[in-house]
């Protein structure tokens, strides 16, 4: 049997909530509905989250995690809030722009940064 | 030093995500047993995501009765996948480019561009139900960012 794991850890920086993956490798087949209930979970605590995915530990992803980065930035952007994505790994942020995500999503380069673009509303 | 005598498997696998699990595993570990690099694995680790999931949903639409067949060849040069499903086919260059206007806020749709953004070669048969990928060893992609659907 699968080991059950966290999914993401959440932290709470100045005004901005910090989720961050704790899987290396997020695969549609185990993972995928576990990490969207966990996110969905922390989205619906606040009207107009200013949220920060941390992918510090993400060494691998699919097509399938852009579909639902692009699901929760929709959800996120309607009910007022904002996202930034930070530590992308180079071989991730790769796949970030040969789909030209890259000009959807805020990525910044650490959580520091990220969570300073969100206070000063930029 | 890297064996010379070529890894190949043929599965037959059920049409769940969760079927690729252990040939993927064993995929993965007989690159690097090759000698292949990093790079090569993660790319080959993709495009074999991104073609599994593409049989299993949009080929054999998840009906459990139908079954995906993935044969692999590693030798000490490349890497050759086929995979073939038991749906209805369908003709790549009906697919929408996933950077062209809206379809850059759609939450599927590229699975197609990856593999051909990763491996050296993705050519799906003329009834578009079976796919076969290429990937030599340590020969970084062209164009990567440049790379076409048809």
């Amino acid at each position: 049997m699968a080991a059950i794991q966290p999914r993401i850890s959440v932290e709470y920086s100045k005004d901005a909530t910090v989720v961050s993956f704790t899987d290396e490798k997020i695969l549609e087949e185990t993972d995928m509905r576990s990490v969207r209930t966990a996110i969905e979970a922390v989205i619906e605590q606040a009207s107009s989250i200013r949220l920060v995915l941390d992918f510090r530990h993400v060494k691998f992803l699919s097509s399938a995690v852009l579909g639902l980065l692009i699901r929760i930035s929709k959800r996120i952007y309607e009910q007022g809030g904002q996202l930034r994505l930070c530590n992308i790994h180079p071989g991730i942020y790769e796949v970030f722009k040969i789909t030209r995500l890259t000009s959807v999503f805020d990525i910044c380069e650490d959580v520091d940064s990220a969570v300073e673009s969100l206070s000063d509303g930029r | 030093m890297a064996s010379e005598t070529p890894i190949q498997a043929t599965v037959v696998l059920e049409s769940k995500p969760s079927s690729l699990v252990e040939p993927c595993r064993q995929i993965l570990s007989a690159l690097e047993e090759k000698g292949f690099t990093q790079d090569d694995v993660f790319a080959v680790h993709l495009a074999l995501e991104e073609a599994f999931l593409n049989a299993v949903k949009h080929g054999n639409k998840m009906d459990r009765s139908k079954k995906v067949t993935l044969e692999y060849a590693i030798d000490d040069e490349k890497v050759e996948i086929k995979m073939a499903d038991e749906g209805q086919g369908f003709n790549p260059q009906d697919i929408p480019d996933p950077r062209a206007g809206d379809n850059l806020y759609r939450p599927e749709g590229r699975g197609l561009l990856l593999i051909r953004a990763y491996m050296h070669l993705a050519r799906y048969g003329s009834n578009g139900t079976s796919l076969r990928m290429v990937r030599y060893k340590n020969k970084p992609v062209p164009d990567r960012s440049e790379v076409g659907l048809a």
